[in-house]
């Protein structure tokens, strides 16, 4: 791991609902219903909070600074903040502020805040925003991409391909359902993954409605400590043991090299000894925007080889009952508050780590979680938590 | 703060780089404002991007001054974060000090850039920015921007402490003054008090030489830990200090005239630095003043001067006495976003003995101050130290 001065750990998390619309609260209100459940959830209250984090994306509801308005839902008055922004990553980079704001010593207990509420704007125009109003606005389709869809056909063959990403998305779907907070629940079956895609509507090529994340409206609050206020509390707690953020130039990439996915997976593992992610990691929160970028992704966050991540599909290795079971709580397919997404994956990991998942707590230990955030032009930011005390280690 | 670690390794600031502050820099686009600065402190560190160099980025912008959703995504190789590590701090460039110095003590790296940037001069009207900050069911629908907001604060502040309009247009006189000292500066054509109380009534009592103008630019800093930094440089200046704190959003339940979240804010500052005294603490103090009226009251929220005592310690002489913005401050011009950046900016300059006709001599130990928000709602503070 990372030389850090002092350890920090997750002691509690709340989230509002998620739906497609949340009309009967305001921002704050609903930014307010996460805290309060993640102030619970740690056996706080506000004034144990030293230091507020929040984070989304400002264009998607049109709020400039909306960490002002916020303070009436967050309970920021008289306390420390930092507001940070970088994209989907927003909520995961939220996470490893937390842990240099409090590895640093600057502050003891901290509460991260991601948000966003999608109905409140237009998210597909709020993304396509994204590019250069240049070089790439124009070719901008926002999230919506079918690139990686017709890349796993021609490799894999479609059948394979249409049907591993259908039954990924079917997994989730049944995770989803163990999930009260999940926004889309919609019961699929696994006879029928074939025909539920086909009876999807096309977004773009092999991209269908069913296959992609919804826009949410939601909020995840966060708490973390340090190390002596969780033995102070005897708090039950999830480890961080170590972050890693890659981001990458923004439209043009020149060169074919390896995704940032890999890339943050290559460094965070060997830094922390594991060879062998499928078998080291027992539980894996990823930011799967859609059925056919969580298959990939799949394989490179596990570092895989040939079809390996196909066949961790097929043989249900991904399931709630496999060896790394994947999106416990549905994942981002089946709620995508945006600001908040990364967040709530790490929000999950811990709740995986700390045995308070409820419905969908993975049936094994829970000792080593990972969680992913993707944001902006395929960026990554990879975290990775332990039921364990992280040995600090002396600078090298 | 935290008293978690007895020994908290120390940060430096090994190297600042701004732009000229301009009202419009239409030839030159954001990447282009921030390879200028990033440029200038590689060359200044002989650093450059990756292992053994700039181990990782923070930066400043805001996504609606640059109607760009993820406005940093603009910026990841102009930063050199391809495949690297970046992360934006969406608020005052004092922010950002406030979290880099914290990726470095935490032992997560031991060299981060930060930059900022931001081009005022986009937006139609920046009131129409600001006031997207009020919530869309009390506030926005009378109309409230920042402009306004600090209206409402000037109003409040200038009843009870005294500060008459014939003060404030003195501060705007001295600021201009020193910006001819100021080679970054955007506003250095001297103007007299009676053309100051001329200028248009934008928000009573703001007038428009009351206000900040609209700036395009840029900022860069190099922090490092203290293992490096003796390598990098040999005047660094150390953060020795940092505060920060929100004040409540409904302008209607502050204290408009009063300084609750600077207060604490500063009081957090002050007890990282060892500070008791914050009167006789500092060589060189530079106060985010993007209105006149707030640099006697900022002052007094500071500490430099006793609370409703900033109209007495204008007469008396205090920005004089205590070396206040001699790098003409924000009423001289740098853009919103980078208020509190430029402010630290300024200071490491001024400890670094490299500002020319308005050094301070044997400056040792300077306070540098940002604010975000509508009137000031989050309060930053940021102390600089040149001592081993």
């Amino acid at each position: 791991m990372r030389c850090k001065h002092r350890n920090v750990a997750i002691i509690g998390s709340g989230m509002s609902k998620f739906s497609s619309h949340r009309e009967e609260v305001n921002q704050p209100e609903m930014i307010h219903e996460a805290v309060v459940e993640a102030l619970d959830d740690a056996h706080l209250t506000i004034d144990d909070i030293d230091c507020v984090l929040h984070g989304n994306m400002e264009l998607f509801e049109m709020v400039h600074q909306p960490d002002m308005w916020h303070v009436l839902g967050s309970g920021a008055w008289g306390k420390s903040g930092v507001r940070l922004t970088t994209g989907g990553t927003t909520g995961a980079t939220l996470a490893c502020a937390a842990d240099n704001l409090i590895a640093a010593g600057l502050h003891d207990v901290v509460l991260a805040i991601g948000f966003e509420k999608l109905q409140e704007g237009h998210t597909t125009g709020g993304i396509t925003n994204m590019a250069d109003p240049l070089w790439g606005r124009s070719l901008q389709t926002g999230a919506l991409t079918g690139t990686t869809a017709q890349q796993l056909i021609d490799r894999f063959g479609g059948d394979r391909a249409r049907y591993a990403a259908m039954k990924l998305r079917t997994i989730m779907d049944e995770n989803a359902m163990r999930n009260r907070k999940a926004h889309r629940r919609l019961r699929l079956d696994r006879k029928y993954i074939k025909e539920a895609a086909e009876n999807s509507p096309p977004l773009v090529g092999e991209l269908r409605m069913i296959h992609m994340c919804s826009q949410s409206d939601g909020a995840c609050a966060v708490i973390f400590a340090s190390e002596d206020k969780v033995a102070e509390l005897g708090a039950n707690a999830a480890w961080i043991v170590d972050h890693e953020t890659v981001h990458r130039e923004e439209t043009l990439i020149l060169d074919s090299g390896k995704s940032t996915h890999r890339v943050a997976a290559e460094r965070l593992f060997a830094r922390n000894g594991i060879t062998d992610p499928v078998h080291d990691i027992d539980v894996f929160e990823m930011y799967d925007p859609s059925a056919w970028w969580g298959l990939d992704w799949l394989g490179e966050f596990m570092l895989c080889e040939g079809d390996e991540h196909l066949k961790m599909v097929e043989n249900d290795v991904i399931g709630m009952d496999g060896e790394i079971p994947l999106n416990p709580s549905g994942g981002v397919q089946g709620s995508n508050p945006i600001g908040a997404t990364a967040l709530v994956r790490v929000a999950e990991a811990a709740m995986q780590v700390r045995g308070t998942a409820g419905e969908h707590q993975v049936p094994k230990p829970v000792r080593r979680a990972l969680a992913s955030g993707f944001g902006g032009t395929l960026w990554t930011v990879l975290m990775l938590l332990s039921k364990e005390k992280p040995a600090l280690e002396a600078k090298v | 703060m935290a008293n978690g670690v007895s020994s908290r390794p120390r940060v430096a600031i090994c190297a600042v780089a701004q732009t000229k502050f301009e009202a419009a820099k239409p030839n030159v686009r954001i990447q282009g404002m921030l390879w200028e600065v990033i440029d200038a402190v590689r060359r200044q560190t002989g650093l450059d991007f990756g292992k053994g160099g700039i181990e990782s980025a923070v930066t400043v912008s805001d996504d609606v001054f640059d109607a760009r959703t993820i406005s940093d995504g603009a910026v990841t190789d102009v930063v050199g974060a391809h495949y690297g590590s970046e992360e934006k701090v969406a608020a005052d460039g004092a922010q950002g000090v406030y979290y880099a110095t914290s990726v470095i003590v935490s032992g997560h790296h031991d060299v981060v850039l930060l930059a900022g940037h931001c081009k005022e001069s986009q937006a139609a009207s920046r009131n129409m920015v600001t006031h997207l900050a009020f919530d869309p069911f009390y506030t926005r629908p009378i109309g409230l921007d920042y402009l306004a907001a600090a209206a409402l604060q000037a109003q409040a502040y200038l009843a009870r402490s005294g500060v008459t309009e014939n003060q404030l247009a003195g501060l705007v006189v001295r600021a201009r003054q020193w910006a001819r000292q100021n080679p970054v500066a955007q506003e250095n054509a001297t103007m007299g008090r009676d053309q100051v109380l001329a200028s248009a009534m934008l928000a009573d009592p703001i007038r428009e030489a009351f206000m900040y103008p609209v700036s395009d630019g840029a900022i860069a800093m190099i922090l490092a830990s203290e293992e490096r930094a003796h390598a990098i440089t040999d005047r660094p200046v150390w953060v020795t200090g940092l505060g920060n704190c929100h004040d409540s959003f409904f302008l209607g339940e502050r204290d408009l005239a009063g300084n609750f979240a600077l207060e604490r804010a500063a009081a957090r500052a002050y007890a990282m630095a060892g500070i008791d005294d914050p009167r006789e603490a500092f060589d060189v103090v530079e106060i985010a003043d993007a209105y006149a009226h707030q640099l006697p009251q900022y002052a007094e929220g500071l500490g430099l001067c006793a609370p409703g005592q900033g109209g007495k310690w204008l007469a008396e002489g205090g920005p004089d006495r205590q070396c206040v913005n001699r790098s003409g401050g924000m009423l001289a011009g740098n853009p919103l976003m980078l208020g509190g950046m430029a402010r630290v900016a300024e200071a490491v300059v001024q400890l670094r003995g490299e500002a020319g006709h308005r050094q301070v001599s044997d400056a040792k130990r300077a306070l540098a101050h940002g604010a975000t928000g509508p009137a000031g709602q989050l309060q930053t503070v940021v102390v600089l130290e040149t001592r081993e």
